[in-house]
């Protein structure tokens, strides 16, 4: 972020649309932030009193399982890919949680979820890495594997009571003096590992290199299926985070609990920036896309309008935010 | 495949000869009609009842999947990729369902008009999106696909509605001989009249090479804006026909997207079109929803759990585009 835009401000006074698009391209975070702030103030407006602390807290509780998988998709983008299987894993895993617990004890528990979605990240690598599997399709078929055998599964523990562990009730819908919501507790470091491992580490930049351009990083010396491997397990393990806090935010534990976030997720990673063509984007910007999404379904939700017509504007948002974004900040 | 033959000497021309690269340019098409075959020799070995009504039921049930997949090869051929076609045809399904309901047999016909002219606007709005704001097809898409839905949730609640008599026999039965069932011949009736003349003509060579090469065909002469534009537009018309053929089989409308979207995508790589663009046709797109199709059926033949049905599902799917893209790798190496 250490933009070159300052020089332009020197000119004048004013600045021509030219140079707000320079400082915009240079610093994308700015334009997304202006959005969330119009829309936080959208919603006082249309009911007035509502932006309060607690206000805050439900829609940060909200956006965090969403940021995690906005991660997801950021980090595979990155490398031009794609993971549709994230929602497949997230509940996989939010699910195996929920039916272990109680037999082997919640630490065990998760270990054994994290251990089921890192193979799951581990064959998508391979076949996106090593196969060159589109990494569309290469997702889509895990997702089906994963979702039919956790489905299987289900099947297979219907006698014993499934429960979502209260430590993950505690951490996925308590919050800190009902403002501040534990989820962070969870957040806060992921997030801050991804923010530096892209920016600070040499696994990040090779992330950029191969994405931007995939034969001049093999022909520079990085060996790409192994990065590619790695990222999917990185994605798979994320994802799996995401599914114990959707699991403890709902209470629920179900194979298709986190199905409805798929498409959000990829619509947060991409109105933060980060382009599916990959090598460009970071995810600074699809932690305020996945804010900005929250705050839309909020505001939508609290107008009253029937489901079908939220979704419709919901989908609507997603084109007019995207389309306004690549026009500002491309390259002309 | 091809990296192996040795080299040809110099000798008249014979049809055979002729017949080598036309095999060679299908051979993932003749491949999968093998597979098919393959497939078809072991149901009746499991399940020697299997007959003149598997047949049409396969026919049957395969024919929303196959018109989707028609509509998303289009697109992905041109370069683009539809994630909306599921929730189109959902909102056509409805829109037409309720239409129908309790009006006659004539009124059928108006609506069934309607509901194409209704895809290609449809169609039409997505392609115009897409090279307007220049975002990804993949995003523009996306989010379309909950507009769409929400329209089709707008138009019916909840599963209802009616459909045309002449629209139910359209797709049931048979023509002529049992093995014929209507429904194959709805299909091939609406490929060989839509697909085939557009392939043959400079439309259908412009969508080949913007998809394989945007640049060089932008320089060729052909406008990329306008081609995707078509591409989309035609999507949409199959796109309906899809939902019109769920209004035909299931006789209501369901405003909530069945699984197309992801199957279709799933169905035209298998079927040999490539996501990168410019490569594949229709034809390998419909026999890969058949052998989709009929592995199911064969899995429930044999007893096995749904859910396992699934996973195996996506095994082959993998599967076979890892067998696919390896045999690229080597062709390109060698």
């Amino acid at each position: 972020m250490t933009g070159v835009a300052g020089t332009s401000s020197t000119r004048s006074r004013w600045r021509s649309a030219a140079s707000w698009r320079d400082l915009f391209r240079d610093r994308p975070m700015i334009p997304l932030l202006v959005l969330l702030v119009l829309l936080v103030a959208a919603s006082d407006i249309v009911r007035p009193g509502i932006v309060a602390p607690a206000w805050a807290g439900i829609i940060l509780r909200a956006a965090v399982p969403l940021a995690i998988l906005g991660g997801c998709q950021t980090l595979t983008m990155l490398t031009g890919g794609i993971d549709l299987s994230v929602s497949a894993v997230a509940s996989m895993s939010g699910f195996v949680v929920a039916s272990l617990a109680i037999n082997t004890g919640t630490p065990l528990a998760i270990v054994i979820a994290l251990i089921a979605a890192a193979l799951a990240g581990l064959v998508t690598g391979i076949g996106v890495g090593v196969f060159r599997v589109h990494p569309l399709i290469m997702t889509l078929g895990m997702s089906l594997v994963v979702l039919g055998m956790a489905n299987f599964w289900q099947l297979q523990t219907i006698q014993t009571s499934v429960g979502v562990p209260p430590v993950l009730r505690w951490l996925g819908s308590q919050a800190f003096a009902d403002v501040v919501p534990y989820d962070l507790l969870v957040f806060v470091p992921l997030a801050a590992l991804t923010l530096i491992g892209l920016r600070r580490t040499g696994y990040g930049r090779l992330l950029y290199a191969v994405g931007d351009n995939p034969v001049a990083a093999r022909l520079s010396g990085a060996r790409s299926w192994q990065i590619i491997v790695g990222l999917y397990i990185v994605s798979a393990l994320l994802a799996a985070i995401a599914g114990f806090l959707y699991a403890g935010y709902t209470n629920v534990a179900s194979v298709s609990l986190v199905d409805s976030a798929l498409l959000p997720s990829v619509a947060a990673a991409v109105i933060g920036g980060t382009s599916i063509m990959g090598g460009r984007g970071g995810y600074g910007g699809t932690m305020v896309g996945a804010l900005i999404l929250t705050v839309i379904s909020s505001l939508l939700a609290s107008m009253g309008y029937p489901e079908a017509v939220n979704q419709i504007l919901f989908g609507a948002i997603i084109v007019v935010v995207a389309a306004a974004y690549t026009r500002v900040t491309s390259e002309s | 495949m091809s990296a192996t033959a040795a080299p040809v000497e110099s000798r008249p021309v014979t049809p055979a000869d002729a017949l080598g690269p036309a095999i060679r340019r299908n051979a993932w098409t003749i491949g999968l009609i093998g597979f098919l075959a393959l497939l078809l020799v072991f149901t009746k070995l499991i399940e020697p009842r299997y007959g003149v009504t598997g047949i049409q039921g396969l026919a049957i049930s395969v024919l929303p999947l196959a018109l989707a997949a028609v509509a998303q090869a289009v697109v992905v051929i041109s370069g683009g990729l539809d994630l909306s076609i599921g929730s189109q045809m959902a909102l056509i399904n409805v829109v037409s369902a309720v239409l129908m309901a309790g009006r006659s047999e004539q009124f059928g016909i108006v609506v069934v008009v309607g509901a194409l002219l209704l895809g290609v606007a449809l169609g039409v709005v997505n392609g115009g999106l897409v090279v307007l704001t220049r975002v990804p097809d993949i995003i523009v898409t996306l989010a379309m696909s909950f507009v769409w839905a929400g329209c089709a949730l707008l138009v019916l609640p909840t599963p209802g509605g009616g459909s045309a008599k002449w629209l139910l026999d359209l797709v049931t039965g048979s023509l002529g001989n049992d093995w014929i069932p209507k429904a194959a011949v709805v299909l091939i009736a609406i490929v060989a009249l839509i697909w085939i003349p557009v392939r043959r003509s400079w439309l259908g060579l412009s969508l080949y090479a913007t998809g394989s090469n945007r640049l060089a065909a932008f320089r060729s002469g052909v406008s990329i804006g306008r081609t995707k534009l078509f591409a989309y537009a035609l999507m949409g018309l199959f796109a309906a026909l899809a939902g019109l053929s769920l209004t035909a089989s299931t006789g209501i409308g369901t405003p909530v997207p069945g699984p197309y979207t992801l199957m279709s995508v799933a169905a035209i790589v298998l079927g040999g079109v490539s996501l990168a663009g410019g490569r594949g046709g229709v034809f390998g797109a419909i026999v890969a929803v058949m052998i989709l199709q009929i592995i199911r059926t064969d899995m429930t033949f044999l007893n096995v759990d749904t859910n396992l049905a699934t996973v195996l599902q996506g095994a082959i799917l993998v599967g076979v585009v890892m067998i696919g893209s390896l045999i690229q790798i080597r062709r390109a190496r060698g």
